[in-house]
């Protein structure tokens, strides 16, 4: 009996193992960034010609920092969320047009809506590159400081947005 | 017709092999390209997490090979590039992580499964010395057996 025990008893810690990494996302790859100062940049607004953006504009405020491209297809997915959470105006969120084509990004928020109080426009995706992302859409939560709080990769979800956006951004609000 | 046929086999199976190879180098500098190839060989692409920077085709990974380039045409060394980009993408793009804390199972994993093999072969190789001892057969055992044995020979 006791010879059975041992290979159950590794068996059952090779089921737990591979249970965990089932729920475990490998593109949830923790963001160095937390708690860093956001880096800083200045990039031309999409919309209003001539004005730059920087994140130094927005001290003071909690904001949401979100990257998005009209080619992105899982943007398109979280769309909806954004606009209908920026009409509630709880608080500013920012977007980064990333590696687009102006043409395309205005068309694509004159059809689906433009949830942005402004965007940047990041043609090569230099920012992007300070900024760690690699998976379109991303979003940050910037505290008043201007320190990067948490960074969302993918499309938010109705259950991401309240179960660990809303509670930081109340905090930091606070 | 048959050695003409075989020429184009021949050429055909060539320049397969030609183009097998890498895409030719697009900085002129080699030494450059070299270099860069090297440290991206060391960073895994974030955007398809099995390829290295250096054999990813996604648009990222050709942004960050520009991006080392860049690094290494401004004289950075190779720490400070490789720094560049664990400050952005975090300890995961790289292929050797650095020892500290959190990678301490990471890295010690392999020993401790090495470790509890050799236990279990060393308890299975003590117990086998033990009662592995071949049993010795009493008279009346060894009568059996020679008549047992007897019986098969034709």
């Amino acid at each position: 009996m006791k010879r059975f025990l041992i290979p159950l008893g590794v068996f059952v810690v090779l089921v737990v193992f591979l249970a965990v990494g089932l729920t475990l996302n490998p593109r949830d790859v923790p963001s160095p960034l937390k708690d860093k100062p956001a880096p800083a940049f200045k990039l031309p607004q999409l919309a209003a010609a001539g004005k730059s953006f920087s994140p130094d504009d927005m001290k003071g405020q909690v904001w949401l920092f979100n990257v998005w491209a009209s080619w992105c297809v899982s943007c398109r997915q979280e769309h909806p969320l954004l606009v209908a959470f920026a009409k509630e105006g709880k608080l500013p969120v920012v977007g980064l047009n990333y590696k687009d084509q102006e043409a395309d990004a205005k068309g694509w928020l004159a059809q689906y809506g433009d949830p942005y109080v402004l965007s940047a426009v990041d043609a090569d995706g230099r920012v992007g590159i300070d900024y760690g992302v690699y998976g379109v859409p991303e979003t940050y939560v910037i505290d008043k400081a201007g320190m990067i709080r948490m960074k969302h990769t993918g499309p938010i979800t109705p259950e991401s947005l309240q179960k660990q956006i809303l509670p930081l951004v109340a905090e930091l609000s606070k | 017709m048959k050695l003409s046929s075989l020429l184009v086999w021949c050429v055909l199976i060539f320049s397969g092999a030609a183009m097998a190879k890498e895409a030719a180098p697009m900085a002129a500098d080699l030494d450059v390209e070299k270099r860069m190839v090297a440290i991206s060989e060391e960073l895994r692409c974030l955007v398809c997490q099995n390829e290295s920077l250096s054999g990813s085709h996604a648009e990222l990974a050709q942004d960050l090979r520009r991006e080392i380039r860049k690094m290494i045409a401004d004289g950075k060394t190779d720490k400070e590039i490789l720094d560049f980009m664990v400050d952005r993408y975090g300890d995961f793009v790289r292929y050797r992580p650095p020892m500290k804390p959190t990678t301490w199972l990471l890295w010690g994993g392999p020993f401790l499964f090495l470790a509890g093999g050799l236990a279990a072969l060393i308890a299975f190789l003590r117990r086998r010395a033990k009662d592995g001892a071949a049993p010795v057969l009493s008279d009346e055992e060894r009568r059996r057996a020679a008549t047992l044995l007897d019986q098969t020979k034709p």
